[in-house]
C-alpha cells in the first residue's frame, strides 16, 4: 500500500444554525485520483475549504494530517506552501492581464519591488507546455476560451509546487473534447507523481479518471469505493450519493383539486447576456396548472434559475425567444413589474443577494414589491405597512421581535419567510420558488412546506425549483428535470424517484 | 436605564450628542459668543446653501453612496445665468428665477440621463458637469462680477442688510412675529406627534414607551422656543431660514412617507432586489441627479443673494460641504442609510466647527484640517459600527 499523502480525520464544521459537516474522515494515499462525489450542499466544497485553510484552523474541529504532520492552517498561502493547491469552480483570473502575470499573481518572480518579467514569462511558458496550452504567456486571459482558462488555472497550480491538486467541477463549464483533454492531463500527471482530489458531478468522468471514489451525504462520508473492488458504475455511485430515506420530513399535502393550466410557456430559448451566443436555455415548454406544485430539478448551472427570471419580465438574459401565456391569453412581459402585475412572482434563489435589503427593517422588505398596497397617491401609510408586515409576520411565525427588525439580524430562515411574506403580498397566481430552503434548517424548511402546501391549496401555482432530490419529490406534484439548458424528463409523482432523476441528468449529459 | 441600553441611545443619537458637545466646547471656549443671537443668526445665513445642498445629496448618497461634484459649479451657473438675465438684460425677476429654476433641472436631467440610462459612473458624469459648468460660467459672465441690483431678489433669497423676515406685529426690539412661529411649530409638532400615538394606541398597533415619547416633545420643543427666543431678540426670522425650513420638511416628507422615498433606500440597500420587485432603479437614479440640479439652482439663488453679486468663483467646495454633511450626518457611503434631519445635524455641527474655529481665530488651513479630520472620523465610525453589527 502506497503511503497516506493526506489524512483528514473526524472534521466537523458548522455555520451558524447548519451542520455543514459531521465528522468527515477522508484519506488520499499519494499518487492516486481520489474523487469526491455527492449532491449540491452535500459538503464537498466546504471540505475542501477547510483543508486549504480558506476556513482556518479554529473554526472547525477534527485534524489535518500533511505528509506526517498536523496541519494548522490559518490562510491559503500556509497550505500552498506545503504544496496543496486548490483549484475552485468558478475560474480566479484577472481578464485583462496576461496568462503569465495571472500565473505568478502573488507569487511574482523576482524581487518585490522589481519583478523579473523574463523569468515570469520563461517560467510560464514552460508549465503552459506541461498542460499543452499552445498560447503565448503574454496572451490575454480575455482572449482565450474557457477551456483554455482551465488550463491556465493548472499551469498556475503548478507554478505553485502543487503535490495535492484540488479541482473543484474542473469540468463543469467545459465541452466534451476539452473535458477529455483535462482527464487526460490528470491521469498524466498522476503517472508523474501527482496527487489530486477531483470534485465533479459528471460521475462518467469520474469513473474514468478516479482510482477512489468518496462519496460524501449530508456532511458526512458514507462509503470510499476503490477500483478494482468495488463495482464504479454510475448506478452504483447514485446510490450511494443519494441513498437516504426519506423520513417523513414533508408535510401531507391536502387533498388539492388539480384546475386548468395557470401559466405555459412554449418553445422559450434565452441566450447568455454576455456571451451572446451561449444558449442558456434551449426550447422549454412547460406549464403549471391552478393548484398545482411543479418541481424543477437539475443540478446547479443547469439553467433553471436562467428559466425562471426570464420568464418573469426578462430579468435574465437576452435574445429571449418563445411564448409565454397566462390563463390561456398570450402575453409579453416587458419587465419586473410588468410580470408582478400579470400575477407572477419570482421569489430568488439568493436572498441576500437578490431578494431582501438587509438594511431595511422587516416591515419594509415586506411591502416592497407590492407599495401600492400600502399607499395612495404615493404616500405610504405606515400604520397600515406595519399592520400588513405583522399579519406575515404571524401568518409564516416569523421569530423577531418587531417587524422593525433589520432584516439583516434575522436568522436565514426567518429571512426566507420574509422573502416569502413579500411575494405574498404581491398577491401572485403563480410563484416561482427558486431554492426556496437552501441554507436553513430543517424545522423553518417544514414550515416553508406547510406554506407551499397552502398557497397551492389556495389555488395559486407553485413552481418549485431545487437541487434537493428529496425536497422536489417529496413536494412536488408533477416534476420537471432539468439539465444544461433543456427539458430532460417529465415526471409524475408517481413515476419519479431520485435514481430516475439523476440518470435522465447523467443520460442528457452524456448524450452530447 | 441598564447598559444595553444606555449604548443603544448613544448609538442612536451619537451625533446629537456630538453636536451638543462640540457647541458647548465651543460655548466654552468662546466665552458663549457662539451662542449670541447674532451669531446664531449668522450660522443659518451662512449655512443655508449648505443645508439646502445636503438634502439634495441625500437622495444621490442613499441610491449607493453616490456623489454629485459639479453642485459648486452648478450653483455658480445658475447664479451667473440670472444675475445676466436680471441685470444685464433687465428681465423680470419671476420669469428670471423660473428660467434658473428650469436650468438647474435641465443640468440635473443631463447628468441624471448618463448616470441613469447610460450607466456612467455618477463620479465621472459630474466630475465633467463640475468642469464644464466652472466654465460655462465664466463664459456667462465673461470673468467679471455682476452686481444684483434687484432688491425683491436679494430680500426673498434671504441676502443683504436686511433679510429678515419682518415682524408683521411691530415688536420693539423683540420680534414677536418670530416668536409666534417658533411656539406654533411647537403646537404642530406636539399635536401630530399625540395624535399619532393616540391613533396607533386605538388601532392596537405597537407605540412605544409614552414617556419616551414625551420626553422627546419635551426636549424638541425646548431647543426649539430656545432658537426661536435668541432669533427674536436679534432681528427675527432669517429669510434663508425660510427656504431652508421649507427645503428641509418637503425632502423629510418625501425620503419618510412616500414610494418614491421608499425607493431610493432600497435601491441603495439593494439595487438587485429593488429591480426584480418591480421597481424602475434607473429612474430613481434620474430623480436623484435632476433633483439635485434643481436644489442647485435654488442654493444658487441663495448664494448670488447673499453676496449681492455673481462671480465666476462662486459655489468652490460647496459640493464638499454637502457631501460632508451627509456622511457626518449618518448617511452610509454604501447608500441606503440616511436620513434628513441627520443631514441637517450633520450640517449644522460643520457650521458650528466653521463658526467656532472662526471666533476663536483659528488659522483658516487649520479650520480645514479639523473639518477633514470629523469627516473622517464621521465615516469610519459608520463603517466600524456596521462591521460590529454583523
Amino acid at each position: 500500500m502506497a503511503k497516506i499523502l493526506l489524512e483528514m480525520k473526524n472534521i466537523t464544521k458548522t455555520f451558524p444554525g447548519v451542520k455543514a459537516l459531521d465528522n468527515v474522515n477522508l484519506q488520499v494515499e499519494e499518487g492516486e485520483i481520489h474523487a469526491l462525489v455527492g449532491e449540491n450542499g452535500a459538503g464537498k466544497s466546504t471540505l475542501m475549504n477547510v483543508l486549504s485553510g480558506i476556513y482556518p484552523y479554529g473554526t472547525y474541529e477534527g485534524d489535518i494530517i500533511y505528509n506526517g504532520e498536523t496541519c494548522k492552517f490559518s490562510k491559503i498561502k500556509d497550505s500552498e506552501e506545503k504544496g496543496i493547491v486548490i483549484i475552485h469552480q468558478e475560474l480566479a483570473l484577472i481578464p485583462y492581464m496576461t496568462i503569465g502575470e495571472n500565473m505568478f499573481l502573488g507569487n511574482e518572480r523576482g524581487k518585490k519591488a522589481a519583478i523579473d518579467w523574463n523569468e515570469t514569462y520563461g517560467q510560464a511558458d514552460i508549465h503552459l507546455k506541461t498542460v499543452g496550452l499552445k498560447e503565448s504567456s503574454r496572451t490575454l486571459i480575455k482572449d482565450i476560451g474557457v477551456g483554455k482558462q482551465q488550463l491556465v488555472e493548472i499551469a498556475k497550480a503548478l507554478a505553485k509546487n502543487a503535490k495535492l491538486l484540488i479541482l473543484d467541477e474542473p469540468t463543469a463549464s467545459l465541452n466534451e473534447t476539452d473535458s477529455q483533454a483535462l482527464l487526460d492531463l490528470l491521469l498524466k500527471f498522476k503517472k508523474e507523481g501527482m496527487t489530486c482530489i477531483i470534485i465533479s458531478h459528471k460521475l462518467n468522468e469520474v469513473a474514468y479518471v478516479a482510482d477512489k471514489i468518496t462519496v460524501i451525504r449530508d456532511g458526512a462520508t458514507i462509503e470510499t469505493l476503490v477500483k478494482g473492488v468495488d463495482e464504479f458504475s454510475e448506478e452504483r455511485i447514485i446510490k450511494g450519493m443519494v441513498g437516504r430515506e426519506i423520513a417523513d420530513s414533508f408535510p401531507k399535502r391536502p387533498g388539492v383539486k388539480i384546475g386548468e393550466v395557470n401559466l405555459e410557456v412554449k418553445n422559450w430559448t434565452v441566450y447568455h447576456p454576455l456571451y451572446s451566443e451561449r444558449k442558456v436555455c434551449d426550447n422549454v415548454s412547460i406549464k403549471v396548472h391552478k393548484g398545482e406544485v411543479v418541481g424543477i430539478s437539475g443540478l446547479m448551472g443547469a439553467g433553471r434559475t436562467e428559466l425562471a427570471m426570464s420568464i418573469f419580465g426578462k430579468s435574465y438574459g437576452t435574445n429571449i425567444s418563445g411564448q409565454l401565456f397566462i390563463n390561456g391569453q398570450e402575453v409579453h412581459l416587458k419587465n419586473e413589474r410588468d410580470a408582478i402585475n400579470h400575477k407572477l412572482a419570482y421569489v430568488t434563489e439568493d436572498r441576500k443577494g437578490n431578494g431582501l435589503i438587509l438594511s431595511n427593517p422587516i416591515k419594509t422588505n415586506t411591502t416592497l414589491a407590492n407599495m401600492a398596497g400600502v399607499s395612495s397617491h404615493g404616500i405610504i401609510d405606515k400604520d397600515k405597512e406595519f399592520a400588513v408586515a405583522e399579519e406575515y409576520r404571524e401568518k409564516l411565525r416569523t421569530k423577531c421581535p418587531t417587524v422593525e427588525q433589520n432584516v439583516g439580524n434575522l436568522s436565514g430562515g426567518n429571512q426566507q419567510k420574509v422573502l416569502l411574506a413579500k411575494w405574498m403580498f404581491a398577491d401572485p397566481d403563480v410563484l416561482i420558488l427558486d431554492e426556496p430552503t437552501r441554507g436553513i434548517d430543517v424545522g423553518a424548511k417544514y414550515e416553508i412546506y406547510c406554506i407551499i402546501n397552502e398557497l397551492a391549496a389556495a389555488g395559486k401555482s407553485v413552481i418549485m425549483i431545487s437541487s434537493e432530490l428529496p425536497e422536489v419529490l417529496g413536494m412536488s406534484d408533477r416534476i420537471y428535470v432539468m439539465n444544461e439548458g433543456r427539458i430532460v424528463g417529465e415526471l409524475s409523482h408517481e413515476e419519479a424517484t431520485q435514481e430516475v432523476i439523476m440518470s435522465c441528468i447523467l443520460k442528457s449529459s452524456k448524450g452530447e | 436605564m441598564s447598559k444595553t441600553k444606555v449604548m443603544e441611545f448613544v448609538k442612536k443619537y451619537t451625533m446629537i450628542l456630538v453636536l451638543i458637545l462640540v457647541t458647548a466646547f465651543f460655548a466654552w471656549q468662546t466665552e458663549g459668543k457662539i451662542l449670541l443671537p447674532q451669531n446664531i443668526n449668522n450660522l443659518i445665513a451662512q449655512n443655508a446653501y449648505v443645508f439646502v445642498l445636503a438634502t439634495g445629496m441625500l437622495l444621490c448618497i442613499l441610491t449607493g453612496g453616490n456623489i454629485d461634484l459639479s453642485v459648486g459649479s452648478v450653483v455658480c451657473f445658475v447664479g451667473a445665468v440670472g444675475a445676466t438675465m436680471m441685470e444685464t438684460y433687465e428681465m423680470n425677476m419671476w420669469l428670471s428665477i423660473l428660467i434658473m429654476l428650469l436650468v438647474g433641472l435641465a443640468i440635473g436631467a443631463w447628468q441624471g440621463f448618463w448616470i441613469a440610462f447610460v450607466r456612467i459612473p455618477p463620479f465621472i458624469t459630474t466630475l465633467s458637469g463640475m468642469l464644464v459648468f466652472r466654465g460655462l460660467s465664466n463664459v456667462v459672465l465673461n470673468g467679471m462680477t455682476v452686481s444684483i441690483t434687484n432688491e425683491t431678489f436679494v430680500k426673498i433669497f434671504g441676502g443683504g442688510a436686511d433679510c429678515y423676515v419682518p415682524d408683521f406685529f411691530g415688536g420693539n426690539g423683540f420680534n414677536i412675529t418670530c416668536m409666534l412661529a417658533g411656539v406654533i411649530a411647537c403646537a404642530i409638532f406636539a399635536l401630530t406627534q399625540f395624535r399619532g400615538y393616540f391613533a396607533r394606541k386605538k388601532k392596537g398597533y405597537e407605540t412605544g414607551s409614552f414617556n419616551a415619547m414625551l420626553a422627546k416633545v419635551i426636549v424638541l420643543c425646548a431647543v426649539l422656543l430656545w432658537f426661536t427666543y435668541n432669533l427674536s431678540l436679534h432681528k427675527g426670522i432669517p429669510a434663508a431660514l425660510v427656504w431652508v425650513i421649507v427645503v428641509v420638511l418637503i425632502y423629510g416628507y418625501i425620503t419618510s412617507m412616500t414610494t418614491t422615498g421608499r425607493y431610493f433606500y432600497a435601491v441603495g440597500g439593494n439595487e438587485k432586489a429593488t429591480k426584480l420587485s418591480g421597481i424602475n432603479t434607473d429612474k430613481v437614479y434620474f430623480i436623484a441627479y435632476t433633483n439635485m440640479g434643481l436644489l442647485a439652482a435654488l442654493a444658487g439663488m441663495l448664494t448670488i443673494a447673499r453676496m449681492t453679486s455673481a462671480q465666476p468663483t462662486y459655489g468652490q467646495n460647496y459640493e464638499m460641504d454637502a457631501i460632508g454633511s451627509c456622511f457626518i450626518g449618518g448617511a452610509s457611503a454604501y447608500g441606503g442609510v440616511g436620513t434628513v434631519p441627520g443631514v441637517i445635524i450633520g450640517a449644522v455641527l460643520m457650521g458650528v466647527i466653521n463658526l467656532g474655529m472662526s471666533i476663536m481665530g483659528v488659522d483658516a488651513n487649520y479650520q480645514r484640517v479639523v473639518k477633514g479630520l470629523v469627516l473622517l472620523a464621521a465615516v469610519i465610525f459608520d463603517v466600524v459600527s456596521k462591521r460590529k453589527s454583523q
